[in-house]
């Protein structure tokens, strides 16, 4: 088999990608899912466990309550049916799974039949949301950190047992650039939710990707399931190099096993991890140790009160404050950006406190969005402070991005920030006192430029610009130099 | 022997020191157990320290609670913080749990002395209590014979007067089949009344916790202790804790007794005799007494044996050397769970882990775990449907009484049905009793099984009290501690 082509340039032909996303998330519960320790990322190894999570002879498991409630969020989000539900086990050995099972849903999850709605209008099957423990986590000493030469294996039990909610969407995907989409827009939800904190870096969202190619009309193709994507970049690359894989082996002659994958970041390829024999048989049972959840009527209509505007309403909100502005291709992009970052509600508070809804929206999608955990929790009058500043024409535009990285690297006054900064505003007669000097030592320039040539505007604010050493507004400068021609 | 409700009753109004009556069967333990087997541990420090401190409280004119002062044996697939608790399984070499049990807990609550861990059929799984890596306990009536199984520590501790309660456990038969074997009274609770929090499971959904004594009323003194709803337990019952003990002498005038021949016919004659027996002297009491048939009770057994090891292959599976017990080192992670495993669990139990995951494999679930579970909805709707004409049910415990020791070792199709007259209430969820109710022509203890709807342990206890009274009179085992001294 020849090596397939780059990611990004596969050629896909007359071949129909068909992709199906399966994406954990974890729970933002106080506590674990079965027992009452810590959810928390980052602590102490082997900190936040008890018997429970340890999987301890004789423990059991009791379902948090909390944790059903943030499923169902996202049932709601999702727009699934929520049904009475029931947990079994998945068995298999694993060193950081303390029972050598999952307690997981099968074929009774609690949120079924759902669907997303893309920023581009089209909408993807959502199968189910099912609720399951985590496993822990295992780090693998010496040998490169793979397990086969590894000295010894470490195993964190902390994340043993955190709730998790798992995506599974029908093979309605067509595209990486789709799937990307998708990835993208169900971290909205689910941020928006309130469920969890979609942060793919921390795996507290994890994607699968099943991959297939078919000619249009054609039944599905055999599919690989691709693991390991911790990124949406690696998402995109990843689909893009299987696709390219499947439809280079399909026109060669040959056929496509049924695999799971795993997507190798360094080598920006897939290998095979297992194949379809080599498949898990994982023996579901209903779990005993549990009973039926089974929410009625009125904790479904509670949980549906509690969760949020869904991404696609707040997007209709900004168009709405946009108005005309918020029409054009680039707009629906940034728009798209500021509330897949949750930034949504910075930006209105800017705009309803007198900023400008095209310099909010500019700011909030290309600026702010670059640091979205610390923009979330930005002190709203701060940001329309600074936001005013560069409006009235007190700070550059320039001096404007700086004076924002201050903020949200620090907090703090925006008039403040810019002080420290050195940009306190050329006060209006020393910019006087500049601009008589350079219409004396450019009279023909200025000779032309008030007699129409405009131009020549620019000349002198970067003259202006130059003599101030940058701290001339230039706004102010514009002003000045057409109150001048008079 | 003293009973439990004497004992806590002496130590409560101060005419004996709970540091006596511990003393007194820590030294019947020592001078009998040897020849018995029935405890792995003995807990001398820690039980003396526990007396001592129920003294100290007695002395403070605290109320200790119900069994202030009593000794209490604990079967070893109960947690005990701190102690070894071995499930009789060399898999568990040297873990000490860091927690209590709920039971234990409750015990302790209520002023008892845990005075030592039993011997038991390896995570539960036996008849005989010969499948214990740590060697067999003997009954107290018959030293070559065997106590009956898995909670064969618990029953033979009791049936030899080393300790006037017992806990066990009971997944389909083993609290109530040992009872019968060893001339002790057993009970199985109804599925959820008592917390499984601290029992290590063997199949969840069939096991209880329950108590052994040598009188009814201690049992239910036991029972009124241990059960009650308990939050670290999905499947336990949010119930007011039961008082049963008050109602034992109630009688069973009026009461409608069915006998299924199923529960009589099949079992050895001088079991059904003496079955037979129990019947005549609950209608002379004033009870109705009429023969009925649930012929669904002969798919128990067989549906049993694929419940109960499918649950098992997966409560079983955390046993991998990873974090706990025995480690054996392998090349990889798998080779070293592979080597803990082989060597760790004995024979029984993993032909048992081997047939559950057989039974829940891809291609085979729906004729064997499916199937069975549909078997378990028939045997509950037939319960159902007996208790319409029937407040309690009347048969044997066990189709014979103590078999030899290795009689049947090798052959565990016949070892299984042991269980065959214990296993439907368990299927059902159902509570079930075993009374002793004479012996037969070798001297070895007979039990019957009162059995009776979810959540009727006092009709169950008022049932075995009449019983009890007119049992015919046992003499002591050959095996009898110091502190034995019958009913």
């Amino acid at each position: 088999m020849t090596a397939p082509s780059p990611a990004g340039s596969a050629p896909v032909g007359s071949w129909e990608p068909v992709i199906g996303l399966e994406v954990h998330c974890e729970l933002r519960t106080e506590t674990k899912l079965f027992c009452g320790c810590r959810n928390a990322f980052g602590d102490e190894p082997n900190t936040n466990v008890c018997p429970v999570c340890l999987g301890l002879p004789g423990s059991l498991p009791v379902l948090n309550v909390r944790a059903v409630e943030f499923a169902m969020r996202i049932g709601t989000a999702l727009h699934c049916e929520i049904r009475p539900s029931l947990f079994h086990r998945k068995n298999y050995f694993y060193p950081d799974m303390p029972k050598d099972y999952q307690i997981s849903q099968f074929d009774e999850p609690i949120n079924a039949n759902g669907w997303l709605e893309l920023p581009d209008g089209s909408r993807v099957g959502v199968e189910r949301a099912h609720m399951e423990e985590d496993t822990g986590k295992t780090t693998h000493v010496g040998g490169g950190g793979r397990i086969h030469d590894a000295r010894h294996s470490l195993v964190d039990y902390n994340r043993a047992g955190v709730p998790l909610v798992e995506i599974v969407s029908r093979p309605d995907i067509r595209s990486a650039t789709q799937a990307r989409l998708y990835a993208a827009e169900l971290r909205g939800i689910l941020i928006a939710t309130g469920a969890s904190d979609g942060r793919m870096e921390e795996g507290s969202m994890r994607v699968d990707a099943n991959v297939s190619v078919r000619q249009p009309a054609d039944e599905l193709g055999t599919r690989c399931e691709i693991k390991n994507l911790n990124s949406l970049r690696s998402l995109v690359r990843a689909i893009e190099y299987e696709i390219g894989r499947q439809v280079e082996l399909l026109e060669s002659g040959g056929t496509v096993m049924q695999q799971t994958r795993h997507w190798n970041e360094d080598e920006q390829k897939t290998g095979a991890l297992r194949s379809k024999e080599e498949a898990f048989d994982y023996r579901y049972f209903p779990e005993p140790d549990l009973v039926r959840v089974a929410p009625d009527a009125g904790w479904q209509a509670d949980v549906a009160a509690a969760v949020g505007d869904m991404p696609a309403d707040r997007r209709a909100a900004l168009v709405q404050l946009l108005g005309d502005e918020g029409t054009s291709e680039a707009r629906t992009d940034q728009i798209t950006t500021v509330v897949e970052h949750g930034l949504d509600v910075l930006m209105t508070a800017a705009v309803r406190g007198g900023v400008g809804a095209a310099l909010a929206l500019a700011r909030t999608a290309n600026e702010t969005s670059a640091e979205p955990e610390r923009a979330r929790v930005l002190d709203p009058a701060s940001y329309t402070a600074l936001l005013r500043m560069e409006q009235d024409g007190t700070l550059s535009a320039t001096q404007a991005k700086v004076v924002l990285s201050d903020l949200l690297e620090n907090g703090g006054d925006p008039a403040e920030l810019a002080r420290n900064r050195g940009y306190e505003a050329l006060a209006e007669d020393s910019l006087n006192q500049v601009m008589d000097e350079l219409i004396a030592d450019h009279p023909d320039e200025w000779g032309r430029y008030v007699g129409g040539d405009d131009k020549l505007a620019g000349f002198f604010t970067g003259l202006a610009m130059k003599a101030t050493q940058g701290k001339a507004n230039g706004k102010a400068v514009a002003a000045e130099l057409r109150s001048r021609r008079g | 022997m003293t009973t439990a409700l004497e004992l806590a009753e002496q130590v409560r109004n101060g005419s004996v020191s709970a540091a006596e009556v511990i003393d007194r069967h820590l030294a019947a333990i020592d001078e009998s157990d040897g020849a018995v087997h029935a405890f792995l541990t003995v807990l001398h420090d820690d039980a003396r320290r526990a007396a001592s401190a129920i003294d100290d409280r007695i002395a403070a004119r605290d109320d200790p609670g119900p069994l202030a002062g009593v000794p209490v044996a604990v079967k070893d697939n109960l947690c005990t913080r701190g102690v070894p608790t071995t499930c009789s399984s060399r898999i568990l070499d040297g873990w000490c749990p860091p927690y209590d049990a709920t039971v234990v807990e409750r015990l302790r609550g209520a002023g008892a002395v845990v005075i030592g861990k039993t011997n038991l059929d390896e995570f539960a799984m036996g008849s005989s209590t010969e499948n214990s890596a740590f060697g067999p306990t003997r009954n107290p009536y018959d030293a070559d014979r065997v106590p009956g199984g898995s909670s064969g520590g618990s029953a033979a501790a009791v049936g030899a007067g080393l300790v006037p309660l017992a806990l066990g456990s009971d997944t389909g038969g083993s609290i109530r089949q040992p009872a019968a074997l060893c001339g002790v009274v057993g009970m199985k609770p109804t599925y959820g009344t008592v917390s499984r929090y601290g029992l290590i499971a063997f199949a969840s959904s069939l096991d209880q916790v329950g108590p052994f004594s040598a009188t009814v009323a201690d049992a239910a003194l036991l029972f009124d202790v241990i059960a009650g709803h308990d939050p670290l337990d999905s499947t336990s019952l949010d119930r007011p804790t039961p008082r049963s003990l008050e109602n034992v002498g109630d009688g069973v005038t009026g009461l409608r007794v069915g006998l299924p021949v199923e529960l009589v016919d099949g079992v050895a004659p001088e079991v059904a005799a003496q079955v037979r027996r129990a019947a005549e002297v609950l209608s002379a009491a004033g009870a109705t007494v009429t023969e009925c048939s649930i012929p669904e009770l002969k798919y128990g057994l067989p549906a049993y044996y694929i419940l109960a090891p499918a649950e098992a292959s997966s409560n079983l599976s955390r046993y991998d050397g990873v974090r706990y017990g025995l480690r054996v080192d392998g090349e990889d992670v798998e080779a070293m769970m592979r080597a803990t495993r082989a060597k760790g669990f004995g024979a029984e139990v993993k032909r048992r882990i081997m047939l559950g995951t057989y039974a829940l494999s891809a291609g085979y679930y729906d004729a064997y775990y499916g199937q069975a579970q549909k078997v378990r909805t028939l045997i509950i709707n037939a319960f159902t449907e007996a208790y319409r004409n029937a407040d309690v049910l009347l048969g044997a415990t066990t189709p014979t009484t103590a078999f030899a020791l290795g009689a049947k070792v090798d052959d565990p199709m016949a070892m299984y049905l042991s269980d065959v007259c214990t296993v439907p209430s368990n299927l059902s969820g159902h509570p079930a009793i075993s009374v002793p109710f004479g012996a037969d022509g070798d001297g070895l203890p007979i039990g019957v099984q009162v059995l009776a709807p979810a959540l009727c342990e006092p009709l169950i206890f008022q049932v075995a009290t009449v019983l009890e009274a007119a049992a015919p009179v046992m003499s002591a085992p050959v095996l009898a501690a110091a502190t034995w001294s019958g009913r």
